[in-house]
C-alpha cells in the first residue's frame, strides 16, 4: 500500500511539473503581426507535404502575416468546425468539401467572399465550380479541387474480352455499359463492383448524366423531390446488373471504395467506378506487372454530366482578419500552386489554367482521361437543398440500399425517395 | 459425475474458451499482422496472417508523417491526471456513500445515474463554452477536467460497490482494538480498497486514453493533439485511409494500455483474493 501512494504521488508531482508548461497561447496580433490559422484536411503525405511547403513559403514571404498549419481531418471536420464555431474559435482559413458548406453559409459562420476576392482568382475558376459554394447569392468557399468519378479496369481483361475501349470523346451509354458488364462477366469474376456504402452521392453525382434531377425547386424557392425518366437510368443499371445479370458483384455494394481494390487486383472484378483520386490507391497497392487504365464514366441524354463536390477553402466569419485570409487564399491557388495541390492529392484543380497544365494531360495513370472530364463536371444535386442530411440519411441511403440489394422493387424506391423524402424537406421549408 | 464426464466437460470449457480469446484477440492480431504488410500485401485479394514480406515502413512513415511522440506525452499527460484526479476525488465520496445512508448520499447516487443519461454530443457546445470562458480551451488542463468529470460518476459507482465490500466489521474490529478512525482508515480499510482503486484508475485512464471527441473540439493547435485525434489524420474523405501507417500507430497506441494492464493485472487479483479471504 505504502508502494502504492509513493507511486502515486510521484507521479502527481510529474503530472503537475509536465501540466505547467501545458497552458493555452494566444493567437494575438501583439507585436502587430497577424497570425492566421489554416485548417487543412490533406491527409496523404504528398499533399501534406506541399501543403506545408506552400505555408513555408507564405511565410517567408510575408513576415507580417504569419499563416500556422493546423491539420484537420476529413472523418469528423463538420462536428468539429460547428463546435469551434459555436464557442468563436474557428480557425480563420478552412479547408472543406462545397458539400459541407450549406449548414456553415446557412448560419452565418462563414464569410461571404464577394468582395473579398481578387477579379484574377475569381475569373480563373468556371462558373460551374463556383455554383458549388454559392449558397443564397453568397459564395462561401473557393473550390479548387475536384475529382470525377471514373471507371478504373483491368487492362488486360479489357483488352481480352475485345469490347470497345470508351474515351472521353466516344463514351460508353448507359445501356452499352451494361451490355459490356455481362461480357465482361464469367468464369468466377464480375464486370463490375459498385461500392456503393454511400450510395446516395453516387446514384445523384452520376445520375446527372442521364438527366437526373430529383430535386426541383419552385417559383417560390422551394424544393421538392420529382423521380423523372432521367432518375432511374443509374439506379435502375446497377440494380438490373446486381440482381438481374448478375454482372455487378452483390457483395461490393456494402464496401467503401478501397475495400473493393484486393478483389480488383487478384482479378475478381473487371472494373470498379471509383474517385479520380483512388488512383494512388492502385499505384501504392497493385502487385508488380498488373495493369490497369482509367475510363470514363458512361454517358447518358447529358453526355458525360456528373456531379462533384470540390474541395473548398472558407473564411470564418469571426476571423478579424478576413482581407489577409483570402490574400494567402489568393496565393495558395496561384495556377501554379493549385497544379501542385492537384497533383498531391491526385485531384484535378478547377482553375483553368492550373487545368491547362501540360503535366495533367499525360496518359500516364489516367491523368488526361480525368481532365478531358473535367468541363462535364457540376455542382452535386441538392448540396444546397436544406434538409438533404436528413433525407440522405433517413430516406435516400436505406432506400437506395434496399434497392440495389433487390430487397424493394422501384415503385418502392420511388414512394420513399418522393412521398417520406419530401415529407422531410417540408419541415425545413415551412 | 465419471471422469470420463468430467474430462469431455474440462474440454469443452477449454473450446469455449479459446473461442472466446481468438474472438478477442482477432482484431488485434489482424492490427499486428497489417502493421508489418508491405503496400502491395493491403491490397491482396488473398491476405495472409504472417506478412509474406514484413516490413517496417508503416512504421517509419506513421512517425515521419505524424507528431505520434508528442501525441502519446500529452494522451500519457491527460489520462494519467484523469484517472488519478478521479480515484482522489471519488474514494472519499465512495465511503462517505456506502458507510453513510444520508439523503445526500441518495441525491448523488441519483446524480451518477442521471448523468449517465446525456450523450456526449449534447453536452459538448455548453461544456465548449464553459471552457472558453474559463481560459481552458486548448490546454491539457481543460481536458483533462472534461475526462475528470466524465469519468467521476462511473468512478463513484465502481468505488461505492468496493467500499461496501469491506466488512464493516473489520473497521468495528480495529476500532476495538484501540485504532482511532484515521488508522482505521489507512491501515484496515485502504489496503483492502487498493485493488478497486487501482480498477477504478484504470477505468478512468483507459477511457481518459481512447477518448475521441472531447480532444478533437477542445484542442486546437497540434502541439495539444493527443493520440486518438491524431490518428484521424491518417483517414481520408469517404472512408479512404492510410493503412499500413494508420495499422502502425493504432498498434503503438493500444501498447501503453496493454503495459499498464500487465503491470497492474496481478496486484488487482492478489488485492481482491486478500479481501476475500478475510470475508
Amino acid at each position: 500500500m505504502r508502494a502504492l501512494v509513493r507511486t502515486a504521488a510521484a507521479t502527481a508531482t510529474a503530472l503537475a511539473l509536465l501540466l505547467t508548461g501545458c497552458g493555452g497561447n494566444d493567437d494575438g496580433d501583439a507585436d502587430g503581426k497577424v497570425t492566421l490559422r489554416f485548417q487543412s484536411l490533406a491527409w496523404q503525405k504528398e499533399s501534406v507535404d506541399i501543403n506545408k511547403q506552400l505555408v513555408k513559403e507564405w511565410n517567408a514571404a510575408h513576415p507580417d502575416v504569419r499563416v500556422e498549419y493546423v491539420q484537420g481531418s476529413w472523418d469528423s471536420v463538420h462536428d468539429q468546425l460547428l463546435t469551434s464555431f459555436e464557442g468563436g474559435e474557428a480557425p480563420d482559413i478552412i479547408h472543406d468539401a462545397s458539400d459541407d458548406l450549406a449548414d456553415f453559409a446557412y448560419g452565418g459562420y462563414l464569410a461571404d467572399l464577394r468582395p473579398l476576392l481578387p477579379d484574377a482568382l475569381t475569373d480563373g475558376i468556371p462558373r460551374n465550380s463556383w455554383e458549388t459554394a454559392t449558397f443564397d447569392g453568397g459564395v462561401y468557399g473557393v473550390p479548387f479541387l475536384q475529382e470525377p468519378r471514373v471507371l478504373i479496369a483491368n487492362t488486360k481483361i479489357l483488352k481480352e474480352s475485345g469490347v470497345r475501349i470508351p474515351t472521353a470523346e466516344k463514351p460508353w451509354s448507359w445501356a452499352e455499359f451494361r451490355r459490356v458488364t455481362e461480357e465482361l462477366t464469367g468464369e468466377g469474376r464480375y464486370g463490375v463492383a459498385w461500392p456503393l456504402k454511400e450510395p446516395v452521392s453516387v446514384t445523384l453525382n452520376l445520375g446527372l448524366s442521364a438527366g437526373g434531377e430529383l430535386f426541383h425547386r419552385g417559383a417560390d424557392g422551394k424544393v421538392t423531390v420529382a423521380m423523372g425518366e432521367g432518375d432511374q437510368v443509374v439506379p435502375g443499371t446497377i440494380h438490373d446488373q446486381v440482381n438481374t445479370d448478375h454482372s455487378a458483384a452483390r457483395t461490393a455494394l456494402g464496401m467503401g471504395g478501397g475495400d473493393t481494390l484486393p478483389g480488383f487486383f487478384g482479378g475478381k472484378y473487371a472494373m470498379v467506378p471509383l474517385g479520380f483520386s483512388y488512383r494512388q490507391q492502385v499505384v501504392e497497392q497493385a502487385p508488380k506487372g498488373f495493369e490497369w487504365t482509367v475510363l470514363p464514366a458512361p454517358a447518358g441524354r447529358d453526355g458525360l454530366a456528373q456531379g462533384v463536390s470540390p474541395q473548398t477553402l472558407s473564411v470564418a466569419e469571426d476571423s478579424p482578419h478576413k482581407k489577409e485570409a483570402v490574400r494567402f487564399i489568393d496565393f495558395l491557388l496561384k495556377p501554379a500552386n493549385m497544379v501542385r495541390l492537384a497533383k498531391g492529392d491526385w485531384m484535378l484543380p478547377t482553375g483553368t489554367e492550373a487545368l491547362a497544365d501540360p503535366s495533367l494531360h499525360t496518359a500516364d495513370r489516367g491523368w488526361a482521361t480525368g481532365a478531358a472530364l473535367a468541363g462535364s463536371l457540376r455542382s452535386a444535386p441538392a448540396q444546397s437543398v436544406r434538409g438533404y442530411p436528413e433525407w440522405k440519411d433517413k430516406v435516400a441511403t436505406p432506400a437506395f440500399q434496399e434497392y440495389y440489394s433487390g430487397a424493394i422493387d422501384a415503385a418502392e424506391l420511388r414512394k420513399r425517395l418522393v412521398t417520406d423524402g419530401n415529407r422531410v424537406l417540408a419541415r425545413y421549408q415551412r | 459425475m465419471s471422469t470420463r464426464t468430467k474430462r469431455s466437460v474440462r474440454a469443452g470449457q477449454y473450446v469455449a474458451l479459446l473461442c472466446y480469446l481468438v474472438f478477442l484477440a482477432f482484431p488485434f492480431l489482424w492490427l499486428i499482422s497489417t502493421a508489418f504488410k508491405p503496400a502491395p500485401e493491403l491490397g491482396s485479394l488473398h491476405p495472409t496472417w504472417i506478412p509474406h514480406h514484413p516490413t517496417l515502413d508503416n512504421f517509419r512513415q506513421a512517425f515521419d508523417e505524424q507528431p505520434l511522440l508528442r501525441a502519446t506525452a500529452n494522451s500519457l499527460i491527460a489520462a494519467l491526471s484523469a484517472g488519478l484526479i478521479a480515484v482522489l476525488i471519488a474514494t472519499p465520496m465512495a465511503y462517505v456513500m456506502a458507510r453513510h445512508r444520508t439523503r445526500l448520499a441518495t441525491a448523488a447516487t441519483g446524480w451518477v445515474v442521471v448523468s449517465q443519461a446525456f450523450p456526449f454530443v449534447l453536452l459538448i457546445i455548453p461544456l465548449f463554452l464553459v471552457l472558453k470562458n474559463l481560459h481552458l480551451i486548448n490546454t491539457l488542463w481543460g481536458l483533462i477536467l472534461v475526462y475528470v468529470v466524465w469519468a467521476l460518476p462511473f468512478a463513484l459507482w465502481m468505488l461505492v460497490g468496493y467500499v461496501r465490500a469491506v466488512p464493516r466489521e473489520l473497521e468495528e474490529a480495529a476500532a476495538v482494538d484501540g485504532a482511532g478512525r484515521l488508522r482505521t482508515l489507512v491501515s484496515v480499510t485502504a489496503p483492502l480498497l487498493a485493488p478497486g482503486i487501482v480498477a477504478t484508475a484504470l477505468f478512468a485512464f483507459i477511457t481518459a486514453w481512447n477518448e475521441f471527441f472531447f480532444a478533437l473540439v477542445l484542442l486546437k493547435t497540434p502541439e495539444k493533439q493527443t493520440l486518438p485525434v491524431v490518428l484521424t489524420h491518417f483517414l481520408g474523405a469517404e472512408g479512404a485511409a492510410d493503412l499500413g501507417p494508420l495499422a502502425a500507430a493504432a498498434f503503438l497506441a493500444t501498447l501503453p494500455s496493454l503495459v499498464l494492464f500487465a503491470v497492474i493485472q496481478r496486484r488487482i487479483t492478489g488485492g481482491m483474493l486478500a479481501g476475500a479471504v478475510k470475508n
